[in-house]
């Protein structure tokens, strides 16, 4: 069984209904206490997949993600650059996609942590819970979506305007075919910026990247809010029963680890 | 060395904080600006070389993607900028921002910071395009609030011609009390123990001060004074310790009080307590029929079986006197308090839903806002952005509430923050609902130190909003530091570390060692132990400090290594105070002398049993006469988009409702998502499809016509709420929370023995529903000094009843929603319409006061519910939802409209004549279904016997028809015309 670490502590909030998802996908989730892992890097030896679940690290206060990102690279560095280059599975949803950019671990384009995009306050100026329908670009090296070309999911938070440090970057996670998920409209053409289709402002509607191997993937989304098709809000109106579209973002991660790692 | 540090978004992007702070300032204050934006400042009294701090500033404070900074320096502005204002707290008061920046520079440097040394957060605000008393009116009416925080404003020049950089002064507690202990001498006249009560804010009345006084006097107490050392009339510490337990929130003495009670036939009857003969009384006549009761009335929340493995818990709080003075900082509180509620029940629940309910005065109210109020519109978006942050950030999801409008919440809004928990039903084999401080345990305080917040908090919330109303009851809930918390203490729970815990709510450590020494029989607590924010609090005020984010557990010996090993860990800060015994006293020791030392049994017994007059005095009978009118399209738009009916969405979708990802039936349904959901249902337990369903009913717009109504009406809303989404009668639990204006007759309340008997009718309503319904009540709090006063103004809120309730889905595969889904349905109203127009919607927009209102009739909505279950669970209906507020046409439009689909309805079948009453009355005990027509013989043959009207069908395009009594169309509009109505009013 693919052992999978999911993050716990100081105001990290989804790491139940995070471990349970990859319960379901067949994996085999440990809660780990950062302040643990820390004590203990090598529980990250023995996992093949690293979870940074959603929630609101030490309140959002100064930037979302910003303290708890610094205390991961202050004092997990190096495992988890080991970690990296070990090939080996990473996915940070919401708060964690947020920990992710703030500490450089997406999109890098180098093996050097370093951060070059940002997830900011959205433009409604608010935090916001909806759902919204996101478009796969097909080209996309991440393991993650595999077979995946549209799928809702809820967004909830106040700070996941997508902005790269300038257009370099952009052009870069362009050509990488880094930019995995972004907001769509009805018809899956991009929301091109539409409020709420695209809920936060996000550049090129973008909601998610990975890192140029495809196997770090950061989104703000969160697909493990619909790992039952009765989370979705229409469920009863379309009659979806069994599991949740959300669940093979899941399925996808740990058939990736079982299969190369 | 004080060192600043400002950080603000690239000039050349967009500044969002600053842009919705434009938008508020025109939309409130029709100031037009041209622009703001705005410069998080972190000022930190630090010793830190020049490579630190820059070091900080650009790892921790600066995201460099869009954000730049300045050291010791400001940032510079365009010169259109003319203005700043800063603002910062003032000492003492929490500072959540400063305190995570505070560990972000220990993770960043690898190092710790000395004690004496701080971190605080303040925001500087640009204007451009604003005069600077324009400016001074935004900092006062919008942006800081005077008893939280200071603020300055500068001109640009005012700026640069400042000799220093800093522009607050530092918010350091300076202020220091002498850690001495005072005796209060009792030997007084009856009018000097009132002045005595009144001086110390102790909120005792006079047979209470003279209970304490005839205790301190009696030989056996004088006896063991004199042995222990003691002088011979109470501490300070004693005094407070007793009006702390004694307090009417606390002790719930209205609640208790024996009641000489004249009701509407000139009988007199006498009531013992209105607790045991109506509210524990319905619980009790019902225990026999409902299985699943496991804990209720006695600890910090209800605790019922929610499976064969769990037990569910709930409780709901109210936080109106915080809220009124700092309406953010005081919603806050309230549901970070109340999750500790939760955190608290049995061995310690998991906060699995949050609810939240707020009653206002208009937020486009005009008129002249009293002294020291706030205008409602400034207090509903603090309250919601209070409940809003300590949901979101504790990963709490909010899944139901409700807010409520009405001319008096001017006075004191209200704000009732409900939690609902699970825990296993045994945790190593312990029965997790069980559990007992033993002598020999400590006591184990945990979570954040003491500060002067809250001081008198519970008090206070036992007087009405006065002049005198302290500052120190304002408090600032820490969502952060309570999530770590909590997660501690599940493991320390899964590994059966500690015997028993309670929250510190009101009253401190003095309330819950108080509550937890009464199994064992005593408690002994070293007060110089406690860890403290800063120094200089008298040892009665750390005892009573209601600094939050704090729990006592009782920890035996040996394990209390373990605890305090696990407690480090996590960082949660955990101190032994003291241990629990079986001496028959609470007794408190500073520096070594003991300073308290009150027998148990005075301390939980000693309070006199209150003797209160209740007589209603009836209300004159008004009636009006309501002419017909041909056209009903704008009575219908205006009644949608009231206050108290329109769309609440812009604030709910603020709140995370569906984070734990268990939230199978959303707040908002139908087809684009915001469609007004009855019930919301969630999924407790992943691996089972039982459900929980949750919804609320509160008709205080009733309470002047006639409170057993008002009661009455609260109880059947909450409970045809679930029954709409699936629920049937027997599985639904209810939780009673009563916000009262002082009912205690006096020369400052004359009516009060008025407001008594509203308060016996409220709980006869209360009982009497609840019986036939077969829902007992779990748990419950009264509020009841909810008055303002000063001058010559005296504002009472509206007697008020929120009924919660919870009911048990047996599988979430068979619920219902209340959008409707298929063109070609048939619309079916179920229950029947009386003209009942008093206090109605309609009425109140026709300024019509008076009336009759509607009453409920529970024999007959006991069939239809039962009905209308099986209905649901055979799937021969496919929406349900319930009449409430504005009535059947309301209903019918947000039913068509949640689903996209239109209808055309005829409601002649009704056989009412006036088609105002027919549309508009708010008669309780409906709902309106759709049926598809292949179930349309199953389910007249279900509903047989009963009032069932058919009025129409759904339609496949969007128009919203209906004819009348005398088949002439009425309405005549379009689903999309409805729904702007309803959404516009509160949209933000």
């Amino acid at each position: 069984m693919v052992q999978v670490l999911v993050l716990t502590g100081f105001g990290i909030n989804c790491e139940r209904e995070t471990a349970h998802t990859f319960q379901k996908a067949g994996g085999d989730p440990i809660l780990i206490h950062l302040n643990d892992l820390i004590e203990k890097p090598d529980y990250l030896d023995k996992s093949k997949i690293f979870a940074i679940p959603g929630g609101f690290s030490f309140g959002d206060d100064i930037a979302s993600g910003r303290i708890l990102a610094n205390r991961i690279r202050y004092r997990l560095e190096k495992p988890l650059k080991k970690f990296i280059n070990d090939g080996k599975l990473i996915i940070g949803i919401c708060n964690g996609f947020q920990v992710m950019v703030k500490m450089g671990i997406l999109p890098l384009f180098q093996k050097e942590f370093q951060q070059l995009v940002t997830l900011t306050h959205n433009n409604s100026g608010r935090f916001e819970d909806r759902w919204v329908r996101l478009k796969v670009n097909i080209q996309t090296p991440c393991v993650w979506t595999k077979d995946i070309e549209i799928i809702e999911l809820p967004v909830r938070h106040g700070e996941g305007k997508f902005i790269p440090k300038d257009n370099i970057v952009l052009k870069q996670l362009k050509d990488n075919h880094q930019i995995v998920i972004q907001y769509a409209k009805k018809d899956n053409s991009l929301a091109n910026g539409e409020y709420p289709i695209n809920p936060n402002g996000s550049i090129e509607d973008i909601a998610g990247i990975c890192d140029p191997t495809g196997r770090i993937f950061g989104l703000m989304p969160h697909p493990e809010a619909f790992w039952d098709a009765k989370l979705h809000p229409l469920w009863n109106r379309l009659k979806l029963n069994g599991p949740g579209e959300g669940l093979r973002i899941f399925e996808n991660g740990i058939s990736f680890a079982n299969s190369h790692l | 060395m004080l060192n600043r540090i400002e950080v603000t978004i690239r000039p050349e992007l967009e500044d969002p904080i600053g842009k919705s702070l434009c938008i508020q300032i025109k939309n409130d204050l029709s100031i037009i600006c041209e622009s703001v934006r705005v410069v998080d400042v972190y000022t930190i009294l630090a010793e830190l070389s020049p490579e630190e701090l820059d070091k900080i500033a650009k790892e921790l404070f600066t995201d460099s993607v869009t954000q730049i900074y300045s050291i010791n320096k400001h940032i510079s502005f365009p010169s259109d900028y003319q203005h700043v204002v800063e603002v910062g707290f003032r000492p003492g008061v929490t500072d959540n921002v400063g305190k995570s920046a505070r560990e972000g520079i220990q993770d960043t440097l690898s190092r710790t910071l000395k004690p004496e040394e701080f971190v605080f957060k303040s925001t500087m605000y640009w204007f451009s395009g604003v005069s600077k008393n324009d400016c001074s009116l935004i900092a006062k009416q919008l942006i800081a609030n005077e008893l939280i925080q200071h603020w300055m404003v500068l001109s640009l020049n005012e700026l640069e011609n400042k000799n220093d950089y800093s522009i607050l002064p530092l918010p350091l507690v300076t202020e220091k009390t002498e850690s001495t202990v005072e005796t209060i001498p009792l030997n007084l006249s009856d009018s000097e123990l009132l002045e005595l009560s009144q001086k110390k804010l102790l909120a005792l009345d006079l047979r209470e001060m003279k209970a304490i006084k005839d205790h301190y006097e009696h030989p056996n107490t004088k006896q063991h004074r004199k042995k222990s050392n003691l002088p011979e009339y109470p501490t300070d510490i004693e005094l407070e310790i007793l009006a702390q337990t004694w307090s009417e929130h606390c002790k719930h003495k209205i609640f208790n009080a024996e009641i000489n009670y004249e009701d509407n036939d000139k009988n007199y009857i006498t009531i013992k307590s209105l607790f045991q003969t109506y509210i524990k009384s319905t619980t009790e006549k019902l225990k026999s029929e409902i299985p699943w009761l496991v804990s209720v009335f006695h600890d910090n929340a209800g605790l019922i079986e929610f499976d064969d493995e769990h037990l569910i818990s709930m409780k709901v709080e109210t936080h109106n006197s915080p809220s009124a003075l700092d309406p953010y900082g005081g919603a806050i509180t309230g549901i970070v308090g109340v999750n500790r509620d939760i955190l608290g029940a049995g061995l310690g629940c998991r906060c699995i839903f949050n609810t939240d309910v707020f009653c206002f005065a208009s937020p486009f109210y005009e008129g002249k806002i009293p002294d020291r109020l706030l205008h409602p519109r400034r207090v509903l978006r603090g309250v919601h952005a209070g409940v809003r942050d300590g949901g979101n950030q504790s990963g709490i999801p909010t899944v139901n509430g409700a807010i409520v409008f009405h001319e008096r919440f001017l006075g004191k809004p209200l704000v009732f923050c409900g939690t609902g928990g699970i825990i296993p039903k045994k945790i190593n084999n312990n029965l997790s609902h069980e559990k007992k401080a033993i002598k020999g345990d400590l006591i184990v305080m945990i979570g954040g130190r003491i500060g002067k917040d809250g001081i008198h908090g519970a008090t206070f919330s036992s007087e009405e909003l006065h002049e005198g109303s302290p500052v120190t009851a304002v408090q600032i809930g820490d969502p952060i530091t309570q999530k770590k918390l909590s997660d501690f203490l599940f493991e320390a729970r899964d590994r059966s570390l500690y015997n028993a815990i309670t929250d510190n709510g009101a009253g401190g450590l003095s309330s819950s060692v108080g509550e937890m020494a009464r199994s064992s029989g005593g408690a002994k607590i070293y007060l110089d132990r406690a860890p403290l924010k800063y120094a200089g609090l008298a040892p009665w005020e750390i005892f009573l400090s209601e600094s939050q984010e704090r729990m006592t557990v009782a920890v035996s010996p040996q394990n209390i290594d373990e605890f305090m090993t696990l407690a480090q860990k996590r960082e949660v800060e955990s101190t032994i105070l003291g241990e629990f015994n079986d001496s028959g006293f609470l007794e408190c020791y500073f520096n070594g002398k003991l300073i308290a030392s009150i027998s148990m049994e005075f301390l939980h017994e000693g309070v006199p049993t209150m003797q209160l007059k209740a007589k209603l005095e009836f209300p004159e009978k008004r009636p009006f006469y309501i002419k017909n009118k041909n056209n009903l399209t704008e009575d219908l738009k205006k009644v949608l988009g009231s206050l108290n009916v329109c769309s609440k969405e812009a604030f709910v979708r603020m709140y995370d409702h569906e984070v734990q990802a268990q939230t199978v039936v959303k707040p908002f349904q139908g087809i684009t998502h915001d469609g007004p959901g009855d019930a919301t249902i969630i999924r407790p337990v992943y691996n089972s499809n039982r459900g929980l369903a949750i919804s609320c009913g509160i008709c205080p717009k009733y309470s002047d016509f006639d409170c057993y109504q008002m009661s009455a009406n609260a109880v059947d809303e909450a409970v045809r709420n679930l029954v709409a989404v699936g629920v049937k009668l027997g599985d639904i639990a209810g939780l009673d929370n009563f916000c009262w204006p002082d009912p205690v007759e006096s020369e400052k309340t004359p009516d009060g023995a008025h407001k008594l008997a509203q308060l016996v009718l409220t709980c006869q309503g209360l009982h009497d529903t609840c019986l036939a319904y077969k829902v007992p009540l779990i748990s419950g709090k009264d509020s009841m000094k909810n008055d303002y006063k000063i001058g010559d103004i005296k504002i009472s809120i509206p007697p008020t009843l929120l009924f919660t309730a919870i009911g048990f889905v047996d599988d979430i595969q068979y619920i219902m929603t209340m959008d409707v889904k298929n063109p070609g349905d048939k619309v079916y109203l179920i229950g029947e319409t009386v003209e009942a127009l008093g206090g109605s919607e309609w009425a109140n927009i026709h300024k019509f006061s008076g009336g009759s209102i509607p009453k409920v009739k529970t024999d007959k909505a006991v069939s239809q519910y039962n009905q209308i279950n099986k209905a649901i669970k055979r799937g021969w209906i496919s929406s349900c939802h319930d009449c409430s507020d504005g009535g059947l046409a309301v209903a019918l439009a947000e039913s068509a409209f949640s689903g996209g689909l239109g209808m055309k309805i005829n409601i002649n079948p009704l056989g009412i004549d006036n088609d105002i009453v027919a549309l508009f009355s708010e008669t309780p005990c409906r709902h309106v279904v759709t049926v598809p027509p292949h179930y349309e013989n199953d389910f007249l043959k279900l509903m047989k016997g009963l009032d069932v009207f058919f009025l129409g069908e759904v339609l496949e395009q969007s128009q919203f028809l209906v004819y009348g009594y005398a088949n002439n169309p009425i309405i005549n509009t379009s689903i999309y015309d409805l729904k702007e109505a309803w959404q516009k009013t509160l949209r933000i």
